[in-house]
């Protein structure tokens, strides 16, 4: 199976904008997009590109692949056309090649107190919550921070200052433990922060997500909560 | 380049690293954790099952049965005093980690759902299994990372993300602190400090098929063995019975715990003639050994070398519900809907059982007996106690993180109060940055990708499952043959920025004298025990061989040490399942 690789490059400081560079690869038909890169990789050393896990749960290695953000690591090739573009994940700084800064991201999520607050003493065992108050977490908890969603976001891509589908999973997240003690806390400084006001439902988070998750769907619930709770 | 001062260096943003930075933050230190991929990235996130603790949630359990299954379970090579404190340490630690955030599965009375794991029975081995495996969905570890992240923010350590660490300063007052490289920037940083803790993770990256993270090199355990410290008990290399074949990607034990089966070719239910009583849920060590077992008779699926690990019997809820991220990798990669037919499975490189050789406080200990190298700490799976011994049971690793992770954090904690900075070892410092240098400048004449790749296929066929003396002395000879080959790497011409070329030539460094390491460590092992089986000496040798193999390496010589197994209570007998 032989495959056409249009790669973006970039080095900062030698090119002034990016360009493409073709790869005519010969796969093998159990690859993922990431084995293709660590082919290439291996004859032209000087590609750069994020990689950890290779199956799909630490998020280091999303990417733009067609036109649509996703990880390198769970896309098969079988499941591509012949030609292939690739390019780093929009909406965010290049450092080189594939390699993009997620520190907004990492910063908005920051911003959210991504932990859970509690005030009172812990009991000596576990804090009891019921399998109803624990199901609330699914579909946010396991969210996994590689920013496909606010790389997919236009409202992120125009303002920087906007939290984006990444930190306001995680803020619903932490709002709908039924173990957090700050729940008042946390709408009040989501009320001011600029996030779920700013939201046009535009749906790009939910068919970025590479986990199925639907972070217009917290988005929902926050706003929910914070009008009539 | 450029200078930073913290209390305490934590090198790794896994579990064992952010448990021990949350304890030493929460005492009032200046903590810094030096990674090379953000902590979320970390192989941590990969622990599927769950995390071992006697709660007794479900059924009656106790510290003591999970101490004798560990101890059983490690062949009977792990350190009791260790393991015993470790079983008892468990059960406040999983609280600990329940009430800091992190969202457990819960049972109808609120309290953390547990569910059956290999390895781990009731009444000293003599019941049936238990639910110990306190459980997240299949995600406990990233259950338990982002939550450990999400603390430290609040405590405000200082997170230095994608920071290749590349030398550990040592002189003989003790650790000083690290040099590491900015990988994103491609500048060389220096962290000066009072405490240096390593939690760099395994090395199970030095075999083609692994479960492990590409950045699972073994990094911590190389620097250390460089600096002429010893490692322990290398030859023990954890190979998980069920990996998604061809890719080798770990399907979790909590499968089989929730009720899946081992099938062969035939259909046949095989564990049955290798542990007649435990079936699947015997050690790992064991089901690994009886699927290639199968393999090599000849009764792989189609004659290939996989088995099938059929759940297709179970509740469709269930497996949504329970397994529900291994259910969408099996649909993604493979294609398979596990509701409607078998998972193809094979064992696959999972864990490193050995590693630097450290108290219970985690302290690095210089002969690897008693004598402890000041301010230098390990914890995780970089660093031996040994409470795995020569097998590791499953939903231990993650727990161990946890529980020796914060150990060292409290540790460090308190002495470091009394201490001031040590002076930095310029002579170290100038020798590190010209060995980058030299790399940076040099003109390449051989591949990279070829050198690792060799190493790494070879690995698996000589140094794999099963091992002898020819296997491993050919192993030792490509050893020497790649490590010539990597003197003519270089990367002359590499842009600065995000150079992965670079990390990938450190890491393999040390992967070439990990391997060189854990094959001498089997060389000298004449016996089988746990995950390492020789097939020239296929039974366990307590008579001769009861005793922990230290390494050291001095100018590319090695030279081996062996100190006694601690045992406190429970005398080795035969490991039957």
């Amino acid at each position: 199976m032989h495959k056409i690789f249009f790669i973006q490059r970039f080095s900062p400081a030698k090119d002034k904008r990016p360009y493409w560079q073709k790869y005519v690869l010969k796969c093998k038909p159990s690859w993922v997009v990431l084995d293709a890169l660590e082919v290439i990789h291996s004859k032209d050393l000087s590609l750069a590109y994020r990689r950890a896990c290779r199956h799909g749960i630490c998020g280091a290695c999303v990417i733009n692949i067609n036109g649509i953000n996703r990880l390198a690591c769970e896309t098969r090739l079988a499941d591509l056309p012949d030609k292939i573009k690739i390019k780093p994940l929009p909406g965010f700084s290049i450092i080189r090649d594939l390699v993009v800064d997620l520190t907004p991201v990492y910063e908005h999520v920051e911003a959210i107190k991504p932990y859970l607050i509690t005030k009172t003493k812990p009991p000596i065992k576990e804090r009891l919550q019921l399998p109803s108050e624990r199901k609330r977490l699914d579909g946010l908890y396991d969210c996994i921070f590689c920013g496909a969603c606010t790389g997919a976001c236009p409202t992120f891509w125009a303002n920087q200052e906007f939290l984006g589908p990444t930190a306001l999973i995680q803020a619903c997240r932490f709002l709908m433990d039924s173990r957090d003690e700050a729940k008042e806390e946390r709408k009040k400084s989501l009320r001011v922060q600029p996030g779920l006001w700013q939201c046009h439902s535009i749906f790009n988070c939910v068919e970025a997500c590479p986990k199925g998750l639907n972070p217009f769907k917290a988005i929902v619930t926050l706003r929910k909560a914070i009008l009539f709770e | 380049m450029i200078k930073h001062k913290h209390q305490i260096i934590i090198v790794g943003g896994g579990i064992a690293g952010l448990s021990a930075a949350l304890e030493a933050a929460q005492a009032g230190n200046d903590v810094a954790v030096v990674s090379k991929v953000p902590p979320l990235r970390s192989h941590s996130v990969a622990a599927q099952g769950g995390t071992a603790a006697a709660l007794g949630n479900m059924e009656p359990d106790s510290w003591e049965w999970h101490f004798y299954d560990t101890v059983k379970g490690s062949d009977f090579l792990g350190d009791q005093d260790a393991q015993a404190l470790f079983c008892k340490e468990a059960i406040e630690t999983a609280y600990f980690l329940e009430h800091i955030g992190v969202p457990f599965s819960r049972g109808e009375n609120g309290r953390i759902l547990q569910r059956h794991f290999g390895g781990h029975y009731s009444d000293f081995g003599k019941g049936p299994y238990i639910k110990r495996s306190c459980l997240a969905a299949d995600r406990i570890g990233q259950a338990i990372v982002y939550t450990l992240w999400g603390q430290c923010l609040r405590l405000r350590v200082k997170f230095y993300k994608e920071f290749l660490v590349t030398h550990i300063l040592l002189q003989d007052e003790g650790c000083s602190g690290i040099m590491a490289w900015d990988i994103v920037r491609g500048e060389m940083h220096i962290f000066q400090g009072k405490l240096t803790l390593l939690a760099t993770g395994g090395c199970a990256r030095l075999f083609k098929i692994s479960t492990n993270s590409a950045i699972n090199t073994g990094d911590g355990m190389g620097m250390v063995l460089a600096a002429g410290l010893p490692l322990e008990d290398m030859e023990f290399i954890q190979f998980h019975p069920t990996a998604l074949y061809p890719w080798g990607f770990l399907i979790s034990e909590a499968v089989r715990g929730e009720g899946g089966h081992l099938l062969n070719q035939d259909g046949e239910r095989f564990m049955r003639i290798y542990a007649p009583a435990k079936l699947e849920l015997a050690p790992r060590d064991i089901v690994s050994r009886a699927i290639q077992g199968e393999i090599q008779a000849g009764r792989g699926i189609r004659g290939k070398p996989y088995v099938y690990l059929d759940i297709t019997h179970l509740e469709d809820q269930l497996i949504k519900e329970k397994l529900p991220q291994i259910r969408q990798m099996v649909l993604k990669f493979a294609g398979i809907d596990p509701k409607k037919q078998p998972i193809p499975v094979a064992p696959a490189a999972h864990y490193t059982m050995g590693g630097i050789p450290i108290n219970t406080n985690c302290e690095v200990l210089k002969n690897g007996k008693k004598t402890i190298v000041p301010r230098l700490f390990a914890t995780g799976e970089c660093a031996c106690v040994s409470i795995h011994g020569a097998n590791r049971l499953g939903t231990n690793s993650t727990m161990e993180c946890a529980v020796f992770g914060r150990r060292a954090g409290k540790h460090m904690a308190k002495i470091g109060k009394k201490l001031d900075f040590l002076p930095l070892p310029q002579g170290q410092i100038k020798e590190g940055w010209e060995e980058i240098n030299t790399l940076l400048n040099r003109t390449p004449k051989t591949s990279l990708a070829e050198i690792r790749e060799t190493l790494e296929e070879r690995m698996t066929q000589n140094c794999g499952i099963l091992r002898d003396e020819s296997s491993l002395k050919k192993q030792l000879e490509l050893i020497h043959n790649l490590k010539t080959a990597y003197q003519e790497i270089g990367l002359k011409g590499m842009p600065k920025e995000y150079n992965l070329a670079l990390q990938e030539v450190l890491e393999l460094k040390h992967m070439l004298n990990l391997s060189e390491a854990i094959v001498r460590c089997a060389l000298a092992r004449k016996e089988s025990r746990g995950a390492h089986y020789r097939t020239d000496f296929p039974t366990r040798d307590d008579k001769n061989w009861l005793k922990h193999t230290l390494i050291f390496e001095e100018n590319g010589t090695y030279k081996l040490d062996y100190k006694p197994v601690v045992i406190t209570r429970f005398e080795p007998e035969e490991r039957q399942f």
